[in-house]
């Protein structure tokens, strides 16, 4: 019997040696975790179940191998293995070791065939990712740290009632397609969403990312969100509700990441504007939805992955990363720049980079099932994107004014990790038919459609429809590509006045409504202190005497309740 | 083949009678010996007794051939075998840890004196759980409790005097208010044999000594278990006892009297009158709840660890209460399968904090900065341990809470469900707390790698390793818990 080796271990194993070693050879495992693990997948791994053991009275399947999974399977050990490499140089034994845990805990979750193995792994993603953002070692790293833990792990306690109310109800554990009809299976979606980022419970995002180190947002930006995009894959493809939240996820990251300074934050909304692109693929539930929003996703993990490493080597070069302190690092650092434009561009979805072969997929079916509108938000999020995530992050980190900083480029590791990115993301973007190949259900029409010449006339084509569509109806967005040229005109004059309003309508809104929510917090754990505290009520050190008393009063009050 | 027989006997006479004999041989080293001698050969009885329990049901044995109920009668079924087992488990494997940390906080010239009142505190609590006499019951209690408060008066704050007094005067109140009970109970029927006396309380419910000596019973126990809000002597003895007092104490000194709990009110009074016309399950409920937040909240405002730690024990016997207050077979055993997980996390946890007492010689959050660096299997020791005192899957705490939940969803009661699981976030600060503080804050000046000795490791890893053991492996614990609340319920 030659079972499968279970993806997730080779990286729990391999992080415990990892901890082990120092040096070199700590180095070499690490790097050879992922290769080991893609070997695995690749040569031994055949679809399936594996892994099956009894606890209680169910079934677990600790590996369950179809299309769907093998594909997040790849991506994962892709994406580790690049993150591995762009932390070669980082000498903090803990952050290795969460990361080779944490990537381990994305894979376990992948791979689960039932939904207690999935809460397991859930809460080893929780609590592993949290240490990629306590190493930066700064009291705001900390506190974010520490929210982001707690929501982490709320997500997984949701999941774990849920999970235990469909039991209840169905008396099945299985990882498998649910309908939203009652309260475990609603918990689920809740659970998966908080993971998701869906709009109002995505703050943790935006708090935590940006607090983590270089490389820890690396890892962290590949695998938490893309598990729960998988996750609503597997459960919930074609749930309507999806539709209308991934619009919103789409959509209104935009106004944030343009007022936003620090880059790395403009980099999470835009992470949270990309997933919902793949929740509304997901939500719309046909073959060719489901393969845009899956493709999505890998390309997003490498794209984005592109982006963070880029802006992670400004930072570890630099220590600054708001737009507003940075700028003219194109002269010193000229290969990062290269390499950010790459990632920007695929991102944007420009034609021969990775980001258009699959979003125009989710896009496309958008149009096929008749949610008009739909494509429109995503159209007006797609021009948002390449705006803030094309234009705004090469162009204020190494364009701009010059101001004056003149770090060089990053170690050798982080340029070949971010080189080994953007290879595939041109690769994909060029030649997409290995990407198709791998999705799970046939790309049936890319023959004819999605040939190369096809793209570029497609691309054309689209553009014209939007831009004419757009005239005609007078919703003529405020950015374009068109406009990349003069954008320092359209971030001084034009936008002001859009997103100003925008700003003026929401912000103080989004003001008033988090100094609220904070100084209710903070007035809860104060009143929580004096009562709780170590001289509070509660912790005191009582009198011999008073506790006595008590004792009698509790005996009072037992022998009025047998009486009554 | 003749031994086997007395097993129950030789399972208290053993180290009651060994007990002297540490304090005749003086000699620290010889003295140690003799109570690992005695507190492991309790382990082999207690896990012989357990084996015999499950695969030929219960075990009766009339101690010097008088037959209950004029005898007191020595009672073995699966319910108490499970919790010798750990009793007896916690105390062989805390005395391995208990030469070194004894020597280094009690020093050698009194240490004699520890291990006496430390096999007499075995002995004791061995006693309350295999009697099956209701009067044998309070003597065995008051040996235990004597003990112990030496136990505690032993350690090296002096506000350990301080706290062993607390602990005297409450627990005599607890004891005295169970005496009085069952002397109730005894002037209503005539017996002591807990077998008897439930035969003979049948159809006597409404008498008024019933019911008041219901009422002196639940005070009793529910101050010696530390049933919030009854916990106050806890958190100081706990807190300032020796280290190797609190591992064993904390994992087999309120698990004893959870075991009393279980015996009087669904042995004795049976499920019908103490959970049908009394209100005992709604008032053990709302007390557990209250506990594992009120505790749990004040365990994460705690800069002594120790102190911290106790009172999440608090809050764990609230968990524990909880599924013995839902009266069902599943809840039953919930709160049976926690008593054991929570015994082995405790232990460990508490284990772990007396190998920080022996090098670092503080308990102080602030004192444990850079621990990941400086004692880093001491450290890797509680985070382990913390883990499972959230309730991560793969450990045992995950399987307790599990059990519990279901236990609650069996009811139909899934706020009690979204309650405990919330519950959980609130150990997630105050565990998280402290890593934090051991793997991301920098040492102090001149801290090099001083690791714990193998002597203190190693029994606590034992602990931890039993505790993840059991949250992957449940066939035993939660077998033998199912086992358990089957014989409570069945019997009454």
């Amino acid at each position: 019997m030659s079972s499968p080796i279970l993806p997730a271990l080779i990286f729990f194993l391999g992080a415990v040696a990892v901890g082990m070693l120092r040096g070199r050879a700590q180095s070499a495992v690490a790097l050879l975790i992922p290769l080991l693990g893609g070997a695995n997948l690749l040569f031994n791994v055949d679809h399936g179940a594996y892994w099956q053991l009894g606890l209680f009275d169910y079934t677990l399947t600790l590996m369950r191998v179809d299309k769907l999974s093998l594909l997040f399977g790849y991506l994962f050990h892709l994406a580790a293995f690049i993150g591995v490499v762009y932390a070669l140089h980082v000498r903090d034994t803990t952050q290795q070791v969460s990361a080779l845990l944490y990537a381990g805990g994305a894979l376990g979750a992948v791979f689960a065939g039932d939904l207690i193995t999935l809460f397991v792994f859930w809460e080893i993603l929780a609590v592993t990712s949290v240490f990629l953002i306590w190493a930066r070692r700064t009291a705001r790293a900390q506190a974010a740290g520490m929210r982001y833990l707690l929501v982490q792990i709320a997500s997984g306690v949701i999941l774990l009632a849920g999970a235990l109310m469909y039991l209840h109800q169905t008396g099945s554990v299985a990882f498998e397609q649910m309908q939203l009809d009652g309260p475990g299976t609603w918990l689920i979606f809740l659970a998966f969403g908080i993971k998701c980022a869906f709009p109002l419970l995505h703050n943790w995002v935006t708090d935590a990312y940006p607090e983590a180190t270089p490389t820890g947002a690396v890892f962290l930006s590949a695998f938490t969100t893309k598990v729960a995009v998988y996750a609503f894959a597997r459960s919930f493809p074609g749930t309507e509700w999806l539709i209308y939240i991934g619009v919103a996820m789409a959509a209104f990251p935009i106004f944030y990441a343009v007022i936003e300074n620090d880059l790395r934050r403009v980099l999470c909304y835009s992470m949270i504007n990309q997933v919902g692109f793949m929740v509304v693929g997901i939500g719309l539930g046909t073959e060719l939805a489901l393969n845009g929003a899956v493709s999505h996703a890998f390309n997003d993990v490498i794209f984005k992955g592109l982006l963070f490493m880029s802006m992670g080597a400004v930072l570890h070069m630099t220590g600054k990363m708001n737009g507003s302190e940075l700028g003219g690092l194109y002269k010193t650092m000229p290969i990062t720049t290269v390499l950010c434009i790459v990632g920007a561009a695929s991102i944007s979805a420009f034609p021969l980079f990775s980001g258009f072969v699959s979003k125009a997929m989710v896009m496309a079916a958008a149009l096929e099932e008749g949610y008009d509108w739909v494509w429109l938000v995503l159209l007006f999020a797609s021009a948002g994107v390449f705006h803030h995530a094309g234009i705004k992050i090469p162009f204020f980190a190494f364009f701009a004014h010059d101001s004056g900083i003149r770090a060089k480029d990053p170690p050798l590791n982080m340029l070949i990790a971010m080189f080994i990115a953007a290879a595939i993301c041109i690769f994909n973007g060029s030649y997409p038919w290995i990407l198709y190949s791998l999705l799970p259900w046939p790309v049936d029409y890319a023959p004819y459609t999605w040939t190369h010449v096809i793209t570029q006339t497609q691309l054309l084509f689209f553009s014209a429809l939007a831009f004419i569509f757009l005239k005609l109806t007078h919703l003529y967005p405020p950015e374009l590509p068109s406009t990349n040229i003069d954008a320092e005109w359209a971030y001084r004059r034009l936008l002001p006045r859009v997103v100003n309003g925008m700003v003026a309508m929401f912000a103080p809104l989004d003001r008033a409504m988090r100094g609220l929510t904070l100084a209710r917090l903070e007035r809860i754990v104060e009143r929580l202190y004096r009562h709780h505290g170590p001289e509070g009520i509660m912790a005191r050190t009582w009198p011999t005497g008073s506790t006595a008393l008590w004792v009698a009063i509790l005996l009072a009050v037992y022998l009025l309740l047998s009486y009554v | 083949m003749i031994a086997s027989v007395h097993f129950p006997v030789l399972q208290i006479v053993l180290p009651l009678l060994l007990a002297p004999v540490c304090v005749l041989l003086r000699g620290a080293r010889l003295a140690w010996f003799t109570a690992l001698t005695a507190s492991w050969a309790a382990f082999g009885i207690a896990v012989a007794l357990l084996l015999d329990v499950l695969a030929g049901g219960p075990i009766s044995y009339a101690v010097g051939g008088w037959n209950a109920p004029w005898g007191i009668e020595l009672r073995v079924d699966a319910a108490n075998a499970f919790v010798l087992t750990i009793v007896a488990g916690i105390g062989a494997v805390v005395m391995i840890f208990a030469r070194e940390s004894v020597e280094h906080e009690i020093g050698n010239a009194r240490a004699y004196l520890f291990y006496a009142t430390y096999l007499l505190c075995l002995a004791g609590l061995l006693g309350v759980t295999i009697t099956g006499d209701a009067f044998n019951l309070f003597v065995f209690l008051e040996i235990s409790s004597l003990s112990s408060y030496v136990l505690i008066s032993l350690g090296k704050d002096r506000r350990a005097l301080y706290a062993a007094y607390q602990y005297l005067i409450l627990g005599t109140i607890g004891a005295t208010f169970y005496l009085i009970g069952v002397g109730l109970l005894y002037q209503v029927t005539g017996t002591l044999n807990m077998l008897d006396l439930a035969q003979r309380l049948e159809g006597q419910e409404g008498l008024r000594g019933v019911r008041v000596a219901f009422a002196f019973l639940t005070v009793g126990i529910s101050l010696k278990l530390a049933l919030f809000p009854l916990h106050f002597w806890l958190p100081n003895a706990y807190a300032y006892a020796p280290s190797a007092v609190t591992g064993f104490m904390a994992a087999t000194a309120t698990k004893v009297s959870i075991y009393v709990l279980l015996r009087v009110f669904f042995t004795i009074f049976g499920v019908e009158f103490s959970f049908g016309q009394m209100p005992l399950g709604e008032i053990l409920m709302f007390l557990a709840v209250a506990a594992m937040f009120a505790a749990s909240t004040v365990a994460i405002f705690q800069n002594n660890i120790k102190r911290m730690l106790a009172y999440s024990s608090v809050a764990q016997i609230g968990y524990i209460v909880l599924g013995i207050g839902m009266a069902s077979v599943t809840g039953v055993q919930a709160g049976v399968l926690h008593l054991f997980n929570h015994a082995l996390i405790k232990g460990g946890l508490f284990l772990a904090m007396g190998c920080i007492v022996y090098r670092i010689g503080s308990t102080h959050i602030d004192d444990l900065a850079g621990l990941g660096k400086r004692m880093p299997w001491t450290a890797a020791a509680f985070v382990a341990g913390g883990l499972g005192l959230i309730g991560i899957p793969l450990t045992a705490g995950f399987i307790s809470k599990w059990y519990l939940v279901l236990a609650a969803l069996e009811k139909g009661w899934w706020w009690i469900a979204v309650l405990i699981l919330l519950s959980s976030l609130l150990a997630v600060v105050y565990v998280w707390k402290v890593v934090e503080q051991m793997y991301l804050k920098p040492a102090g000046e001149g801290a090099g790698r001083t690791e714990a000795p193998l002597g203190l490791l190693v029994p606590t890893w034992i602990l931890i390793i039993a505790s993840i053991w059991f949250g992957i492996d449940t066939r035993l614990s939660a077998g033998a818990a199912l086992e358990a609340a089957k014989t409570l319920l069945g019997a009454g």
